[in-house]
């Protein structure tokens, strides 16, 4: 890949001021405590790509809560492959790491590269996403968010919502499903359509739904096609805050105030959601956290002292209102 | 007599299936959106479905009149998305270094670096092309997949949110009442017209498309014209790349203009020009880009669910190529035809590439 990369940038001579080394991964040890303390912990990390500015921030929480806890991080990108994946981890049981953590690009396929794990007595951690296996002592416990309970929680909030602006009658929602397959975007529409048919049956009610591919121009053309056909639409639930973005442009050019007429919940909590719900485009945010460093850590130390922990740690996540953004704003790092 | 030979000259216009497609396309969303078709001020520019679908569709005519270009030349270019995606990242990145982003200098510089990126893309695809001789499929291929880990490394994977007024003219702004990305692509597709059908340069482009080597021999600079398009169409992909990422004020290096180079290569193929290089058609390229923007609407408005979006496509497409076919319309059509020498005439008209048989024909 890096070959690759060279000689592009010597076409695309403007790209290289960027910095290629950027690009240099980190396959090696990247903290340094090699020699001092034999006992500090080795975590053999597997992160799916960058595929996102989410992904990113889950990235940069990983390796620097790992340098505050004093543990030799290994890390590896598998650039959205599953191979690179299986052979990561291959690396790390053959270095003998202390524990395995890595968050699985599919959600089949990893018996055997487990079984390898276990054979060498490695305990292995999921983080955001889960697997399936055959055999539940593959993996110690899965550290992530729970997709179906975002999906809960924004049809808890958008009661408020609805509370707060005195809403009164029909209740017409539009939907901006994530990628098509995707576990966030399957799960999320299943929390959320839950609560709505067990609360809500006859006053509330989803006119249309179709997938904006997580990206925010998705979210505005489906968004402008959407205000075509069912103008009547007065709530709309994107399953992640760009897509909300994206459909907050298509509400403005269809001469209709975001978060006044048509009122938005969406899902993530990224910077730019933030700003959006500051300005009063965006009426409440359901966070879905990527800083699970931290509390990764604490797991990893855990399973290293053979200690019993919970099959699926949640991450630690809250909701918030438009009269929170503004506080909460300066805090958002992604 | 003369009422059935003008429609026998319309049904036989290369652009008439893909007209009928699109106005078919356009009223099957009247059901569903009953003011389908009306166009309204809204804010003071106008507003509607169709609108929307030209707004929307604008990047995509750009790309499919570049790629007419290379595929004439019996080339295809795969590299677009990530040229899309580059052009995007080294714009927004830039404008978002600026103290005052609204800064017309500056934003004028950031689209020329962003251009000028783009077109060393082409330079570097017609190079290996025209120059190395490596089959298209896999000199563009090459950007395909590195470019867009380029555009990553611009914006180290982050989405660029840019605040900047004249930027967001480009894809996303108004100018008289219309959407400025028109003005954009009637100025790309006129000066393409021109260049390629008032001058010779078509002409040539299309003998290099039929026969590389022979034309080389006649005297023309066939590895020049090459790397011509290949610049030309990279430059037509930078400038949706600008549009883009202008619409939504954002360069998403991950999925800016992704699988856009499979959406040109189908609207060009919509259009009638031949995937075998040597003839094309930029206005057929226009009709098919809008017939795709119309169904990718057309899917979101009647309310197609989501896990059949792909496979809805996949059927219209195939009704499409289907209808493009001489083969297919002499076999359905013309057997109904009560007239015998006309069921004869279909077939034989379009004989003179009788070795693309199994290839996709199409009319002219």
């Amino acid at each position: 890949m890096l070959s690759r990369r060279n000689f592009l940038t010597a076409a695309v001579g403007v790209a290289a001021a960027t910095g290629l080394a950027a690009c240099a991964k980190e396959d090696g040890s990247s903290a340094a405590a090699a020699g001092s303390g034999s006992k500090a912990i080795t975590l053999g990390f597997s992160q799916v790509g960058s595929e996102s500015g989410w992904r990113t921030a889950n990235s940069d929480s990983v390796k620097s809560a790992a340098k505050e806890a004093g543990y030799t991080l290994k890390f590896s990108d598998a650039q959205q492959k599953q191979e690179n994946q299986i052979s990561a981890i291959r690396n790390y049981i053959a270095q003998k790491v202390d524990v395995i953590a890595f968050s699985p690009v599919v959600v089949t396929g990893w018996d055997a590269v487990l079984k390898e794990a276990k054979a060498a007595k490695i305990p292995v951690v999921l983080t955001d996403r889960s697997v399936e296996t055959s055999d539940d002592s593959l993996y110690v416990t899965l550290v992530g968010s729970d997709f179906t309970d975002e999906g809960r929680r924004a049809a808890k909030i958008l009661e408020k919502v609805l509370e707060k602006a005195g809403h009164k009658g029909a209740v017409k929602i539009a939907q901006l499903e994530g990628t098509t397959g995707a576990a966030p975007a399957i799960e999320r529409a299943k929390g959320f359509k839950e609560v709505m048919e067990a609360d809500h049956a006859d006053d509330w009610k989803v006119v249309v739904s179709q997938t904006g591919d997580f990206t925010r121009a998705g979210g505005k053309q489906v968004m402008a096609a959407f205000l075509q056909s069912n103008p009547d639409i007065n709530v709309l639930f994107a399953h992640n805050d760009d897509m909300a973005i994206g459909a907050i442009q298509s509400i403005e050019a269809a001469g209709k105030k975001p978060g006044k007429d048509i009122l938005i919940v969406s899902i993530d909590g990224v910077k730019d959601g933030f700003v959006a719900m500051s300005e009063g485009k965006i009426n409440a945010i359901v966070e879905c956290n990527p800083l699970l460093g931290p509390q990764l850590m604490e797991v990893v130390k855990k399973v290293k002292d053979g200690e019993t922990v919970e099959r699926w740690i949640k991450t630690k996540e809250s909701d918030f209102m438009q009269d929170q953004a503004k506080d909460a704003l300066p805090t958002r790092k992604y | 007599m003369t009422t059935t030979s003008r429609w026998r000259a319309l049904t036989h216009h290369h652009l008439f299936w893909p007209v009928a497609v699109l106005i078919a396309l356009l009223l099957v969303n009247v059901p569903f959106t009953p003011d389908f078709f009306s166009i309204n001020m809204t804010d003071g520019h106008l507003y509607g479905s169709l609108v929307s679908i030209v707004l929307f569709g604008s990047p995509l005519i750009l790309v499919a009149v570049g790629m007419t270009l290379v595929i004439a030349t019996g080339g295809i270019d795969l590299s677009v998305g990530a040229v899309v995606a580059i052009t995007g990242a080294l714009t927004c990145s830039y404008i978002s270094d600026q103290t005052d982003q609204n800064t017309l200098s500056a934003v004028f510089l950031a689209m020329g670096v962003g251009l000028v990126a783009a077109v060393v893309c082409g330079l570097w695809n017609g190079f290996l092309v025209a120059r190395m001789g490596i089959q298209p499929i896999i000199a563009t291929l090459i950007i395909m997949v590195a470019g867009r880990g380029v555009a990553q490394l611009i914006t180290d994977g982050q989405i660029i949110t840019v605040n900047s007024e004249p930027y967001k003219l480009i894809g996303g702004g108004y100018w008289l009442t219309l959407p400025f990305s028109i003005f954009v692509v009637a100025a790309v597709v006129a000066v393409t017209v021109a260049l390629t059908r008032r001058t010779a340069l078509g002409l040539l482009v299309e003998s290099v498309g039929g026969n590389a080597e022979a034309s080389r021999l006649v005297g023309i600079r066939s590895t020049r014209i090459k790397i011509m398009v290949y610049m030309f169409c990279a430059l037509c992909a930078g400038i949706a790349g600008l549009m883009i990422s202008s619409n939504t004020s954002a360069a998403d290096g991950n999925n800016a203009g992704l699988w856009i180079e499979l959406d040109a290569i189908l609207a060009v193929v919509i259009g009638g020009t031949s995937l075998l290089g040597g003839r094309f058609s930029i206005g057929g390229t226009v009709v098919g880009a809008l017939v795709i923007q119309t169904l990718t609407t057309t899917i979101y408005t009647i309310g197609v669910p989501t896990q059949t979006n792909l496979v809805f496509k996949a059927a219209v497409v195939i009704v499409v190529c289907l209808l493009q076919s001489p083969k297919f319309r002499a076999k359905v059509f013309g057997a109904k035809g009560p007239k015998g020498p006309r069921r004869d005439a279909a077939p034989v008209e379009p004989a003179p590439a009788p070795d693309a048989a199994p290839k996709m024909e199409v009319s002219r």
